[in-house]
């Protein structure tokens, strides 16, 4: 081996931003080779970037935090013989008939249109082979998830794209969409090649054109209205519907307390790595906060009302950036009630495989960068209205894998809970987490690791 | 017996529950409360401004509401005929899918929002956003109608006899409004169109359907979208 400060490398050992290094290449941080890019595109074409996907820069998230795993001052349960229950009751606080899910992953609102067919039904599947519930999204219910999902959130957007009150008395629970982590504040769209006879049809547009959703709800325009419009719809479906509200992580915890003044069942907080079928570069970026800094506002004010993990209370649904056990293990330490998975959901179906490398290379992306869901062309079939394409995903075979995946986010959220003396994954709590950086101890409210510090809080004395 | 008063069963909204009226017209079973015979009509007294009066119904009845109401009545109606003598909330017929609403009075803002089907009639005045994303309902308003309305309307017709506020239409989709008064200004995206025989022949059809059958078609606008805004381009900078 050469010397690395005086020979030339080469080999595996060097790769070209070494070699440009060496010959004193340097680019720049602030300008690097993606915003060239992005600069020359919008040059090129005059027209800002729509992509799906969530937020793709790093961001302060689960990563940084650790479990403190029992040992002498805590006493862990076995693995394999002692019980760690992971099942939740979602919706019960004004008596409608609760969600009872046996795990505490559910699958978030994604519509028929931004999916297939056939990726509902596969969803529905795994979700009902798990005991967990799944989401519709803008558009509608269609009979592929009613008829494959036991449980069924029914969302009530802005829109209200094929809003139909038999949906709703169809429906196990009603989420009201105020937003989603990906664009707080913004309204949806769906571009006119996913807008095939049959998604144009359910939401009453011409077939083809780009569509725009509204940003706002079209019948209420603050908190006081919307507890009247959550009123009018317990009427309609007589109470039994747990009714959800859903924001975009922003102003968390002034919207969680709004949200249970209203008179909401169960807030869920959607932070801004949560994905979407199509929104603007520029807002999936740079509008929202991360998941990580949005669950203690949450529970904050969800605790000084009262409602937090009690048996009448409201619970709370953490999505944006969940893919592990692990993650799923610390929102729920952080005081979440249960996550919701969207993109990572995807991916567990067979979006970005590698399998299909060929396919992404040939439209210009490759696989692990994919995020164009709004053209229509997701070589995966997931994301299409294609029928060609769709039909690569065979909704049994895709509906395996997902609930193949739920059963491991649940067993590693319980592996962990275990390790830290809990016989229940909802047991896990603050005091079992450390940051790893100073941000996010910060942002999550526990105490850098190794240190009793809080930044914002002050060091706890005599520790 | 009063042949007046043959199938019809009043509720004092000041004595029963909203709750329970509800429940009635939803055809659930309420203690102390005979269930509704099919074709029996419904009188709703004493409404004092209550929100969600007489919404969800999902079948044929008729319903009169002797007052004011507050939010969304009759909201998500399907096949019942409701009237509400006196003035309506925000919301009124909201996502309405069949059936029909008469007001007496005004209504409020976002009367008819998103409705799917159906006739909504409100024969004073309608506040901003009247006919919001309507889905292919029929809204006739007896007066004028304020700003915002049927912005990104999809689908349906509405008639307004009066005047309409500001930004009429905007980001309009197939929807097509019919206005005889003046327009303070059009939104983005519509814009006025010619009175075709067939639009004439299917604006006189839904002023008769609303009791305004003696107004001459031809003294009303047709407006509707442009079709600019369907495909996302560069100088869509509104």
């Amino acid at each position: 081996m050469s010397d690395p400060m005086n020979g030339p490398m080469s080999g595996p050992m060097s790769d070209p931003a070494t070699e440009r290094a060496r010959r004193g290449l340097r680019p720049s941080s602030t300008f690097d080779a993606a915003t060239i890019h992005d600069i020359q595109r919008a040059a090129q074409t005059g027209l800002y970037d729509i992509r799906g996907f969530g937020a793709k820069r790093a961001l302060p998230h689960f990563d940084d935090l650790l479990f403190l795993g029992a040992s002498m001052s805590r006493y862990p349960l076995e693995g394999y013989r002692e019980a760690c229950g992971t099942d939740v009751v979602l919706g019960a606080r004004h008596g409608a008939y609760p969600l009872r899910l046996d795990t505490p992953v559910t699958i978030a609102g994604m519509s028929f249109g931004a999916l297939s067919g056939r990726a509902k039904e596969a969803i529905g599947r795994a979700a009902s082979e798990v005991g967990t519930s799944t989401t519709t999204g803008d558009g509608g219910m269609t009979p592929e998830e009613r008829g494959q999902s036991k449980q069924l959130v029914y969302q009530y957007l802005p829109s209200r794209y094929g809003m139909n009150p038999d949906h709703l008395r169809q429906a196990d629970a009603i989420e009201i969409v105020l937003g989603q982590g990906a664009k707080p504040g913004g309204g949806g769209m769906l571009l006119g090649q996913k807008i095939s006879e049959r998604v144009a049809s359910m939401r009453t547009l011409p077939q083809g054109i780009d569509q725009r959703s509204a940003c706002r709800h079209p019948d209420w325009t603050g908190p006081d209205d919307l507890t009247i419009k959550i009123t009018e719809l317990r009427e309609i479906t007589d109470g039994e519907k747990p009714i959800y509200v859903k924001v975009g992580a922003s102003r968390t915890y002034y919207d969680v307390k709004l949200a249970v003044h209203a008179g909401a069942d169960v807030v869920v907080v959607d932070g801004m790595q949560g994905g979407t079928a199509a929104t603007q570069d520029v807002f999936i970026e740079n509008v929202g906060i991360p998941t990580l800094a949005a669950i203690p506002q949450a529970v904050r004010a969800l605790r000084e009302l009262g409602v937090h993990r009690q048996p009448d209370g409201v619970q709370l649904i953490v999505s944006g950036g969940v893919r592990t056990g692990a993650d799923v293990a610390k929102a729920l330490a952080l005081g979440a009630d249960a996550v919701s998975i969207g993109t990572a959901a995807l991916i567990a179906l067979g979006d970005n495989d590698p399998r299909w490398e060929s396919d992404y290379e040939a439209i210009g992306s490759a696989a692990g960068c994919y995020d164009d869901y709004q053209d229509g062309r997701d070589p995966a079939g997931i994301c299409t209205q294609d029928d060609a394409l769709a039909a690569r995903l065979d909704p049994v075979e895709g509906g395996r894998r997902l609930a193949n995946y739920l059963r491991v986010l649940t067993m590693e959220a319980q592996t962990i809970a275990r390790a830290c003396g809990k016989a229940h994954v909802t047991h896990l709590e603050p005091e079992d987490l450390v940051a790893l950086t100073v941000e996010s101890a910060a942002m999550a409210g526990v105490p850098l690791a190794g240190t009793s510090w809080i930044p914002g809080v002050g060091a706890v004395e005599g520790w | 017996m009063d042949p007046v008063t043959i199938g019809l069963r009043t509720f004092d909204l000041a004595a029963v529950p909203l709750r329970s009226v509800n429940a009635l017209l939803h055809g659930r079973p309420v203690d102390g409360h005979a269930p509704l015979a099919i074709d029996e009509a419904v009188e709703l007294v004493n409404p004092r401004g209550a929100h969600a009066v007489a919404v969800g119904l999902d079948a044929p009845r008729s319903v009169r509401v002797a007052g004011h109401v507050g939010y969304y009545a009759a909201g998500m109606n399907q096949r019942a005929d409701v009237v509400i003598e006196g003035n309506a909330g925000v919301g009124v017929a909201e996502n309405m899918m069949s059936g029909s609403v008469t007001v007496r009075g005004n209504a409020s803002q976002s009367a008819g929002a998103t409705a799917h089907g159906g006739l909504l009639v409100v024969e004073g005045d309608a506040a901003a956003r009247c006919g919001i994303s309507m889905k292919g309902v029929d809204i006739v308003v007896g007066g004028s109608i304020g700003h915002m309305s049927a912005f990104m309307a999809q689908a349906g017709r509405l008639v307004v006899r009066g005047d309409a506020g500001e930004a009429l239409g905007d980001s309009l989709y197939e929807a097509r409004l019919y206005v005889r008064g003046s327009v303070a200004s059009l939104g983005a995206d519509c814009v006025a169109k010619p009175m075709r025989d067939e639009h004439l022949e299917e604006l006189a059809g839904l002023l008769k359907a609303a009791g305004y059958e003696d107004d001459d078609p031809a003294e009303y606008t047709r407006y509707g979208s442009a079709r600019t805004l369907y495909h996302f381009h560069a100088d869509n900078t509104y």
